[in-house]
């Protein structure tokens, strides 16, 4: 990769072919995000006022879980993360996007079948399948636009300017592999009038889950910060060989977690996934050395900006990661499984990794694609404050929380509800953690949104302008 | 990684084998599962739901209840024990005599404290539990030895792990055939709630299930369950009172004149908790049913 040509004559194209795709991704998509954020406190408030909402059905607490679940993952993360991955094979192919009207059309199919799907889901019309509640017409939906994007990424990487790949390029290129293999298998087997016999079913949407949250982000994620790092630091990349060394274990070992040490199942599968967890370990490991090589004595004063969002998204990733696997130990298992600690995980990996990433990217590629600076830039350093500190105050007290849970469940002394009520204690701490959160997004929300709004303000004028001005006398006929 | 094409294929194999290992082969050797017979009896298992059954695992997926409830009962190991029976011609003291004399056998070494805890305060109350061990052989020379002097007593498999021992949810551990009809399957992985794989023989009276969806609280007072009273109409009361209708504590009903009756959502989905049952040992998780010592 050229670390200077940026600057080179297509730059101002190349941001300019993206402004439309990306503006449509990611306004979407932050929408979402606090839709889902907001989703996600009033399914804590539940358990708080458990009559909170009671009333409407579609604000019961097994609809508004799983839809906040949803909204964060489908709704922000995967449609940022295509928004970020189409910058990043663009300005890596040193030409502007390929077919830059796909995305548009496609980005807006996405947030269409999001739509659909959570509506569905809070209408009764989940799946009842951990990951892939959304209904049949969201998933058909989303993935027609997943295509359309890949297409798109696809045909930019295929005209590259600049031949040389770069370590971005493999996670990034494998992301786009990846989501339709797994979406399609997952959906055309148990989103379909036929569903598999028993627990073949569970077995896929382990599987499926896997697939998406812990190898999916990571690749998307990895490969996103694997770009702004360095960029950012004004470095190259600390080990091209560490990094493909991770890049190939992750796809390799991380693909074979997913299935629970207690499942009931033959004993072989969630044997198979304690082996995979023990072995990711070595990705894990392997691409925090990378990126703590990378920036180690970088001077950058970071301060809340897209750099602090990006290191604080790879430690969650590895710290979350080995959290992560932990649970596929059998003898943690049989504490973690079925407490609060999952959860917890689960939200770490999509806020603190995936949802900081994404964050910090949108910061840093938006004012270069709109060609004008973020209208709050302090409130975009808030927004990074707030986000940590809401993520680890959410995260840890449910973690703690969870392995508390399980000792009070092996005490036969203990009564069921006095476990719970223990856990209760803890949830409140971490719905506080939620509240900020919910805080950081809406920072993010009006950046967005100003910028967008001014954007088309200027169209509007430039036009009107146009429309009024007198003729320019190069264009009167003599 | 020169080139797109050795990413994709990299990428490839590595998913496609993944895809084949835990997907494609749990299919193959799980697709076809039959039904299973019940250790020691000609029955099936798991037998087909009652239409309304059927319909109410569509209720719970769409009210979400795996949310907060698993139907997966956890095992770590099986225990045999030994249980006395009868004492035959023995009186407690002179039995009790007899099993510290065993003592100094090598093979109960390690289990002499707690047999003695077992008989401590014993006055010849029978069944009596002598000994639990994983180890099946030690179980029976104690009852061998016991047969030897006339007393009798049985063995039985006793599952461990907390779900069955702490929280007494379930006999033996989930099986995969236990969800051989379960479309779609709803495992659960949060146990906000208790475990509901045998809430039909824990709670088996619709009218206790209807009142606790109705109002959480009016059956358990610490609840933080939800009420799910959308499943429920409040009407007037006809001429005649519905023979339904719930029977609130005052707090909980709904005002003088007034019924709550369950709608059909809300009996297809008592009728469903009310078939969640496994309580029968199968030949890959066998116990010992405990109405075979009383
Ligand atoms: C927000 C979490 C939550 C949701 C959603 C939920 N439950 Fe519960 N459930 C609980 C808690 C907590 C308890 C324990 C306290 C109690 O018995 O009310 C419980 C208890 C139960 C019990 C009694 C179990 C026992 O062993 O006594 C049954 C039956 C039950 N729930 C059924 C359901 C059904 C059916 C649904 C869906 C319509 C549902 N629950 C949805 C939290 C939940």
């Amino acid at each position: 990769m050229n670390q200077t040509a940026n600057k080179s004559d297509c730059s101002g194209e190349l941001e300019a072919s993206l402004r439309v795709p990306l503006l449509a991704l990611f306004g979407g998509a932050v929408i979402w995000l606090v839709v889902g954020l907001v989703l996600g406190l009033i399914a804590a408030i539940k358990f708080h006022a458990p009559e909170f909402l009671s009333a409407c059905p579609l604000l019961t607490y097994g609809r508004v879980a799983p839809a906040a679940n949803d909204a964060v993952l489908y709704g922000f993360c995967l449609p940022a993360g295509l928004g970020v991955m189409l910058w990043i094979f663009a300005r890596l192919s040193q030409r502007p996007l390929a077919l830059p009207v796909v995305p548009v059309v496609a980005a807006h199919l996405w947030h269409l079948g999001v739509l659909v799907g959570l509506g569905g889901i809070l209408a009764g019309e989940s799946t009842g399948h951990l990951w892939l509640e959304f209904p049949r017409a969201a998933a058909v939906l989303i993935f027609a636009a997943f295509l359309l994007v890949a297409l798109s990424a696809a045909a930019t990487f295929g005209w590259r300017r600049e031949r040389n790949l770069y370590p971005s390029h493999w996670f990034l290129f494998a992301a786009l592999l990846w989501f339709p293999w797994i979406y399609s298998t997952a959906n055309l087997l148990l989103v379909s009038h036929t569903l598999p016999r028993g627990v073949v079913q569970p077995v896929i949407g382990w599987w499926f889950a896997n697939n998406l949250i812990f190898v999916w982000l990571a690749l998307m994620g990895i490969g996103t910060a694997f770009y702004f790092l360095p960029k950012i630091a004004g470095r190259s990349l600390a080990s091209s060989g560490y990094a493909l060394f991770g890049f190939l274990t992750l796809i390799f070992f991380g693909t074979w977690c997913g299935i629970p040490q207690s499942a009931p199942v033959p004993a072989w599968l969630p044997a198979a996934s304690a082996l995979g967890a023990l072995l990711s370990v070595i990705p894990l490991l392997a691409l925090a050395l990378v990126a703590k090589k990378t920036v180690s004595g970088a001077n950058v004063a970071c301060l809340g900006g897209p750099f602090c969002f990006i290191k604080f998204g790879v430690l969650s990733f590895v710290l979350s990661g080995v959290l992560y696997v932990s649970q596929f130990c059998p003898r943690y298992s049989l504490i973690l499984d079925f407490t609060w600690f999952g959860f917890g995980v689960t939200q770490w990996q999509l806020l603190g990794f995936a949802g900081m990433i994404l964050m910090g990217a949108i910061y840093e590629i938006l004012p270069k694609v709109m060609g004008q600076p973020l209208p709050f830039p302090k409130l975009a350093r808030w927004n990074f404050f707030f986000f940590a500190g809401g993520v680890l105050l959410f995260v840890i007290p449910l973690l703690i929380g969870g392995v508390e849970q399980g000792m009070q469940w092996h005490d036969a002394r203990v009564p069921f509800a006095d476990a719970s009520a223990v856990a209760l204690k803890f949830l409140r701490v971490s719905t506080t953690g939620q509240l900020l959160v919910l805080l950081g997004s809406l920072c993010l929300l009006l950046n967005v949104f100003v910028m967008t709004i001014q954007w088309k303000l200027g169209l509007v004028k430039s036009v009107l302008a146009y429309l009024t001005s007198p003729l320019a006398a190069s264009e009167v006929k003599p | 990684m020169k080139t797109g094409i050795s990413i994709f294929i990299a990428a490839f194999v590595a998913l496609g084998a993944s895809w084949c290992g835990l997907v494609l082969a749990p299919s193959l050797q799980l697709g076809g599962a039959k039904e299973t017979v019940v250790l020691q009896s000609a029955d099936h298992w798991p037998q087909q739901r009652t239409g309304d059954a059927t319909l109410g695992l569509q209720v719970y997926r769409a009210s979400g209840c795996a949310a907060c409830h698993t139907e997966q009962i956890r095992q770590t190991g099986v225990a045999t024990e030994v249980t006395v029976t009868g004492l035959g011609a023995h009186q407690p003291d002179d039995f009790g005599a007899f099993v510290k004399s065993l003592f100094i056998l090598p093979t109960l070494v390690e289990y002499t404290n707690a047999i003695a805890a077992s008989l401590q305060g014993w006055h010849g109350e029978l069944p009596r539990t002598l000994l639990t061990s994983a180890n099946q052989q030690v179980v029976s020379e104690m009852a061998n030895r016991l047969k030897a002097i006339g007393v009798k007593s049985e063995t039985r498999i006793v599952p461990q792990g907390d779900d069955i021992i702490a929280r007494g949810w379930g006999y033996r551990q989930s099986v995969a055939a236990d969800y051989l009809y379960d479309q779609p399957v709803q495992l659960g992985g949060l146990r906000a709630g208790p475990d509901l794989s045998n809430i039909g023989v824990r709670m088996p009276d619709a009218n206790w299930q209807w009142q606790h969806l109705y109002a959480p609280k009016s059956v358990v007072k610490t609840s933080t369950m939800p009420s799910f009273k959308f499943l429920f109409e409040v009407r007037p009361v006809g001429h005649v009172p519905s023979p339904d209708a719930l029977k609130l504590a005052a707090d909980f009903a709904p005002g003088p004149g007034l019924e709550v009756v369950p709608k059909p959502e809300a009996r297809q989905l008592a009728a469903y908790l009310l078939s969640l049952k496994a309580n029968v040992p199968l030949y890959e998780a066998p116990f010992t049913p405990v109405t075979a010592v009383k």
